[in-house]
């Protein structure tokens, strides 16, 4: 372990630490562009040099080890001039239009420049200027402001996976280009925004709309996907302007998916900000008491049963289950796609394996789901996992494109039974694996013989040593915010799919993605929710609810871990916090549920289920026998999610949504190609 | 001066390397471990650049991606980065004149502006017959006979003047193959004044007197 100071100060470190790094632990700060903590280090901005004791010259920081009895100085005349140097350099072809720039306020450049640069120009010459790239419709370019980090070519290379990024031509010509002209295709193309330290890649979607220092920064927690990405809110007055990530090394590191990203537009587009009550078969403008009471007018006496949304947050739930309780119905159901899938044990629909846990394995089975798809950030890990030490993957299900290389071993369950039977290619390399892993996705679930396909693959994992001491490789990959949640509150049924749709009351909580024409004619239909999407569009009564940036709700994540997410902004108009609503219908129909603020009805989760009491904790679940023995079909397992950028109400009503479904299948890149 | 280099705008659907081209990138590959045939980039360009006319098309860097398992974006970035490269259509004789410091001193300005005036073109065009293109690029290491011009890649002319440049122009115009090498006559890269000094040790190792 060598030991060094750095300005005076003495700092143990791990060997292979460089000196930034070694500084970071003691808050001293070095400036820096071309460094970033999850990318190589190039260290071709210079920006970060100090002075090293015996070093004539001044040593980049970032890519010097630190050594024993190293003397550091990060403020001694010679660094300062160095980085004087370089700002100045730096400068030269950088143009002065931070005015116009949609990185001012928040632009390391004009930061450091502040910091460590000359109050004016020696320049006299002309600037050059570079014609700005295609890349698509969520990343604007002005590649004059780019500084030649190159963090952006990395990321693609190391994380995305897309390697159209390069350095092109030399000298004073250099410029950051794709080949020819090629658009960027990525699933995480938003984070060369922030990774970005200039204003060269900026948010096409949010170009000029506002400013750093104008909005009010809300922490939360994003519910498009199931992996619950950490994610910062920043609005100004009653709108969300944009949606940033937020470093949870275990979840989502720094990215977020495009769809985190950019479909916060939807937001504001096709929302309910009124009750609706349905009055000679036309959806009529309603007031709060009118809506409850054509409830109350219909709920007396008749079957109801409930459909739990995959936007939904687990206060809602437990407060709607409550309600049917009350009303003498346990009929709540959160699986919106029919098939029984045994879910009586947490080991059978959890992501055990954990996401950081993935990072372990050396062998990985992929059957029936596309993670860059269904969960790009888990994709993104996997691949890092790949980057770090080549592991296998093997793939069954329709044949996907990811941004590693994979053995592509068969369409449906029989390769899965022939794994089995230790047939095949890959059963070789699982059974050589020291940590094998398995995910399943809900496509390979969502048949009529899913509870054989979970039984098959809980074999599977068990004949290939994937859960043991210390490691659990089976993992189903959920694609709904809500489903762990409403699972672990006890959200199923023993009531099948065409009887849950036939019954008199059917209460959805933010379902849309049920089949709406299965629905009985005669069934009275209550949507509660925030789009006007195909759940409002058959119900008889609408209630209002928050989206996810409108409450302060508890999701839990795929890997069954909690998190809590915060209001960032008002639901429009009349709308209400969705468990609100709840606790308001409940008294008027008399059956008063025992809640009245957020900390009561989460005293009441913990009751449910003590995992809601340990925020950002994940509970291992036991191994436990799930599933039903029985004989699979020979159909190919398909895919849950068509398309990436068109998954729920929200990102359905996104304009940029749009766009981007629209770019890829002009590009005709398969993975936006609907099959599902 | 260098210049950004930018593809044709009219580009051939494909390109296959010549069976003897493909031998050829069969051993420049075999210089290199297994896993690292991507260091054998720079000779395929040169292969594409000398079977396609001195050009390198978009077509020719994707095929060198593809044999050597390589994004292409790569191969693009080391065609643009190196100025022997061509992405361009070039002459049937592209003469490349150096006109760094030596050559500089010695009349190299003098040199181009003869022989831009000699074919009507500018450094970085081509004539209209397609026969010379006119570029100027930077030091090639032939100093001690400055200045020089460099033709295809290949053949350097040396102690140029005005007129002695224009006289090779008008050799290689009527299809003729000039003597490449000093045009002033002179020996190699011996001095300007002929040999002046170790006369004697070169008599005593036998050597004839120049």
């Amino acid at each position: 372990m060598p030991k060094l100071t750095i300005d005076g100060m003495e700092v143990e470190v791990a060997p292979g630490t460089s000196i930034i790094q070694a500084a970071e632990q003691l808050g001293v700060e070095i400036p820096r562009f071309c460094y970033h903590d999850k990318l190589s280090v190039p260290a071709n901005c210079r920006m970060c040099l100090v002075e090293v004791e015996k070093s004539p010259k001044p040593v980049a920081s970032c890519a010097m080890p630190c050594a024993d009895g190293m003397k550091v100085f990060t403020q001694s005349p010679l660094a300062q001039k160095a980085r004087k140097g370089v700002m100045e350099m730096l400068l030269v072809n950088h143009p002065l239009d931070c005015p116009i720039c949609d990185q001012g306020g928040e632009c390391d450049l004009q930061d450091q420049a502040v910091a460590y640069g000359f109050d004016r120009s020696r320049y006299q010459e002309e600037k050059r200027a570079v014609k700005d790239k295609e890349l698509g419709p969520l990343v604007k370019t002005v590649m004059t402001r780019c500084i030649h980090c190159t963090r952006c070519v990395r990321f693609g290379e190391e994380i995305a996976g897309v390697e159209e990024m390069g350095i092109l031509n030399r000298g004073e010509h250099l410029e950051i280009g794709t080949y020819v002209a090629q658009m960027m295709t990525s699933e995480l193309s938003g984070n060369l925004i922030d990774v970005c330290p200039v204003g060269a890649l900026t948010s096409k979607p949010y170009a000029f709309t506002a400013r750093p220092w104008e909005l009010r920064k809300t922490e939360s927690i994003d519910v498009l996907d199931a992996v619950g990405s950490n994610i910062r809110i920043d609005c100004r007055g009653g709108e969300v302007m944009r949606i940033l990530p937020r470093l949870h090394e275990d979840v989502n590191e720094e990215w977020i998916s495009d769809k985190t990203r950019f479909a916060v537009d939807g937001l504001k587009s096709q929302r309910l900000d009124k009750p609706y009550v349905r009055k000679n078969g036309k959806l009529q403008p309603a007031t709060w008491p009118e809506a409850f009471e054509a409830i109350k007018a219909k709920i007396s006496g008749g079957k109801i049963g409930a459909v739990i949304g995959d936007l939904a947050d687990c206060e809602s739930i437990i407060a709607l289950k409550d309600l049917l309780k009350a009303l003498g119905s346990s009929t709540i159901e959160c699986r919106q796609y029919g098939a029984q899938v045994d879910v009586s044990q947490p080991v059978g629909y959890l992501f055990n394996t954990t996401i950081a846990g993935i990072e372990q394995a050396d062998a990985i089975l992929l059957v029936g789901t596309n993670p860059r798809v269904e969960a790009a950030i888990i994709n993104a890990r996997i691949r890092k996992t790949w980057l770090a030490k080549r592991i296998k993957v093997g793939v069954i299900g329709p044949q996907i494109k990811l941004n590693y290389p994979t053995k592509y071993l068969g369409a449906g369950p029989e390769t899965l039974e022939e794994l089995l039977n230790g047939k095949g290619a890959f059963a070789d390399i699982l059974g050589k694996a020291k940590n094998p892993m398995m995910i399943l996705g809900t496509g390979a679930l969502r048949r009529a013989d899913g509870l054989a396909v979970q039984s098959l693959a809980r074999k599977v994992a068990e004949k290939y040593n994937m859960v043991k001491e210390g490691w659990n490789g089976f993992n189903v990959l959920n694609t709904a915010a809500s489903r762990v949640g409403a699972l672990e509150l006890g959200c199923t049924t023993g009531v099948s799919f065409d009887d849950l749709l036939k019954l008199d009351v059917l209460y959805l909580l933010g379902a849309d993605e049920l089949p709406m024409d299965k629905i009985s004619k005669s069934s009275f239909v209550i949507y509660q929710g925030h789009h006007g999407d195909r759940g409002a569009a058959r119900a008889d009564v609408i209630l209002p609810g928050a989206a996810y940036t409108e409450k302060n709700a508890t999701y839990v994540n795929l890997e069954g871990r909690p998190q809590t997410a915060r209001q960032a902004v008002f639901p429009p108009g009349e709308a209400r916090e969705d468990w609100k609503i709840i606790r308001a219908l409940s008294e008027v129909l008399g059956k008063t549920l025992p809640y009245d603020n957020l900390a009561q009805i989460r005293q009441r989760l913990v009751k449910e289920n003590a995992l809601f009491g340990d925020i950002d904790v994940i509970r291992p679940a036991k191994w436990a026998a799930f599933g039903k023995d029985g004989k699979c079909d020979k159909a190919p397992f398909v895919l849950s999610i068509g398309n990436f950028y068109m998954t729920d109400p929200i990102s359905r009503a996104s304009k940029t949504m749009a766009e981007c479904t629209e770019a890829l299948l002009n590009s005709g890149d398969e993975k936006a190609v609907a099959h599902g | 001066m260098s210049h950004a280099q930018k593809v044709h705008f009219e580009q051939p659907k494909e390109f296959k390397f010549s069976a003897a081209n493909m031998k050829k990138i069969e051993s420049h590959v075999a210089k290199y471990p297994k896993g690292r045939q991507a260091s054998a980039v720079m000779p395929l360009l040169d292969l594409a650049q000398n079977q396609n006319d001195g050009w390198i098309p978009e077509a020719a860097m994707e095929e060198i991606g593809r044999i050597l398992g390589m994004p292409r974006i790569k191969v693009f970035e080391v065609a643009t980065f190196y100025t022997m490269y061509n992405l361009q259509p070039k002459g049937k004789h592209h003469i490349q004149f150096c006109t760094t410091t030596p050559c500089w001193l010695n009349g190299s300005a003098e040199v181009v502006s003869a022989c831009e005036k000699h074919l009507g073109i500018k450094l970085g065009e081509t004539t209209p017959d397609g026969n010379f293109s006119l570029s100027e690029v930077e030091c090639l290491g032939a100093c001690v006979n400055a200045p020089v011009a460099q033709r295809n890649g290949d053949d350097f002319y040396e102690d140029l003047t005005p007129e002695n440049a224009v006289k090779v122009l008008d050799a290689l115009k009527a299809g003729k193959k000039p003597a490449h090498g000093s045009q002033t006559g002179r020996t190699t890269s011996m001095g300007v004044k002929g040999a002046t000094c170790l006369h004697e040790q070169a008599e005593k190792c036998g050597v004839k007197k120049c």
